[in-house]
């Protein structure tokens, strides 16, 4: 798993990238009320404002990390955005993007570096 | 945050992990560990315990002081009995809100609960216009909402008295005198209770070690009052709008209305009573957005889904977690202001339908 400046998280699943949320980021947040995703097939490049989400406290974007083709978003969290704050890491997964290359993701930090980085 | 003032309660927020932010010159929790929506749900559950000490108390003493401030507030102040309380806000020579307040005839003097932001402000302004204004400092405020609040308060102050909504009485407990009222900004049956500064902390830890009592943050604070349909000055009602634009003709005794023993005689009088006989150009409403998605404060509102020019704005917007669902407060056009009226709001360039809807959003659970 690897992580962007904008508390993205990044793994590889096959050919695409499955990018969801960090801990920290959902702790910062506080608790989500509204995620709207993009929709599959939209092809998106990297910095791209492409989902919305809001908490109890404001309404804030996320960006594409990367460019590539959604091909998959989590309908759960749409249903249910606590569960982001519940499991960022794991059932609280955004969108699938499919990338050219999947090397892509070592541009971005490890954990350790991540670490250092959110403090 | 040096230059921030701090309540009586500073260190116990910061010993239950609340975290702080400014608010109105004073560092303030605006949610503790539980989080703003546990805090709600909780509030609404059993009791929630708020650090309301940043608002102003003023006590009004002399012969002539409810005379006084009837010329300051469109409210019926001298037919207000003694122990009891009233909702009223002063107005400006526009016909403005310049903030609003509780007042409670205690029998040789009338007290106020001014709101922190304007308090400065409003003591001066009391100042200007009567002898007798004193500002208490040495007393904490604290807020205990919801269903187990009375039985919460008992426990810690078994001489309560049996009172009801709007009741003030003065109780002798542990903790020293509490100036307790029947009420608050949450919806819910609960007290305010005015606590020496000195046991403040003490008597909160009391009621928090209660198993029905958590500590709620600014953040619940304000979610819980726009369920109930109560506004925020400063968002929903200023010095630019009146009682009547913002819905609060409920407020002003036939008394002070045109036709009544004391009728006008406040700030803004010919403005305020010309709008209760004819009506005012915008109305405060109550918005239910169709989808999900919250219309935060100064989201524009179009009567169609291509109109060019809004006929409204947000003043206030979050998610209900006991609605479970996203709610707003508006100024519109008084022509579209009647509930079950469709309208859209522009959400990141998007018009997102939305019902006019009476408020409040969660029916109040007072106990008349």
């Amino acid at each position: 798993m690897k992580f962007t400046e904008e508390h993205e998280w990044l793994e590889i699943e096959g050919d695409l990238l499955v990018v969801g949320i960090t801990e920290h980021a959902s702790h910062q947040l506080g608790d989500l009320v509204f995620v709207e995703l993009p929709d599959v097939g939209d092809e998106v490049e990297k910095g791209d404002e492409i989902v919305v989400i809001e908490s109890v406290k404001a309404a804030s974007d996320i960006c594409a990390p990367v460019d590539g083709e959604i091909v998959e978003v989590n309908q759960d969290i749409v249903d249910n955005p606590s569960l982001v704050n519940e499991d960022p890491l794991g059932a609280a997964w955004f969108f699938k993007i499919k990338v050219e290359d999947t090397s892509v993701i070592d541009g971005f930090m490890s954990a350790d570096e991540y670490k250092d980085y959110a403090g | 945050m040096s230059d921030l003032l701090r309540t009586p309660l500073f260190d116990l927020h910061l010993e239950l992990g609340a975290k702080m932010v400014p608010f109105a010159g004073y560092e303030m929790p605006v949610q503790y560990p539980l989080g703003v929506m546990k805090e709600h749900l909780h509030t609404r559950a059993a009791a929630g315990l708020f650090d309301v000490s940043h608002m102003g108390q003023v006590i009004l003493r002399g012969a002539d002081a409810g005379a006084q401030l009837e010329a300051l507030i469109p409210q019926n102040v001298l037919g207000l009995a003694e122990g009891r309380q009233r909702y009223g806000f002063f107005t400006n020579d526009q016909g403005g809100i310049l903030d609003d307040l509780m007042f409670a005839n205690r029998g040789d003097h009338l007290l106020l609960v001014v709101n922190a932001a304007n308090k400065a402000a409003d003591i001066a302004h009391l100042k200007a216009h009567m002898d007798g204004v004193q500002e208490i400092t040495d007393r904490a405020l604290l807020a205990l909402q919801g269903p187990a609040a009375e039985e919460a308060l008992k426990t810690v102050a078994p001489a309560l008295p049996e009172m009801k909504f709007m009741d003030v009485a003065i109780v002798d407990s542990p903790y020293g005198e509490l100036w307790v009222s029947r009420s608050g900004y949450t919806g819910e049956d609960g007290f305010e209770i005015s606590v020496p500064e000195a046991t403040a902390t003490q008597f909160a830890r009391d009621l928090i070690a209660l198993d029905a009592v958590e500590p709620i943050g600014l953040g619940a604070r304000d979610s819980l009052r726009l369920e109930a349909g109560l506004c925020l000055h400063g968002n929903d009602i200023d010095a630019g709008t009146t009682p009547i634009e913002g819905n609060l003709l409920w407020a002003i005794q036939k008394t002070r209305r045109a036709g009544g023993e004391r009728a006008g005689g406040f700030p803004g009088a010919e403005i305020i009573l010309d709008q209760i006989a004819n009506g005012a150009p915008r109305t405060r409403v109550g918005l239910s957005p169709e989808g999900r998605a919250p219309m935060r404060a100064h989201t524009l509102i179009y009567a169609t889904e291509d109109a060019a020019d809004p006929i409204g704005e947000v003043t206030s917007g979050a998610f209900g977690p006991t609605l479970n669902a996203p709610m707003s407060m508006a100024y519109v056009a008084t022509e579209f202001a009647a509930a079950g009226t469709r309208l859209f709001g522009d959400v990141r360039g998007k018009r997102m339908p939305v019902q006019v809807v009476d408020l409040p959003f969660v029916p109040n659970t007072f106990k008349r």
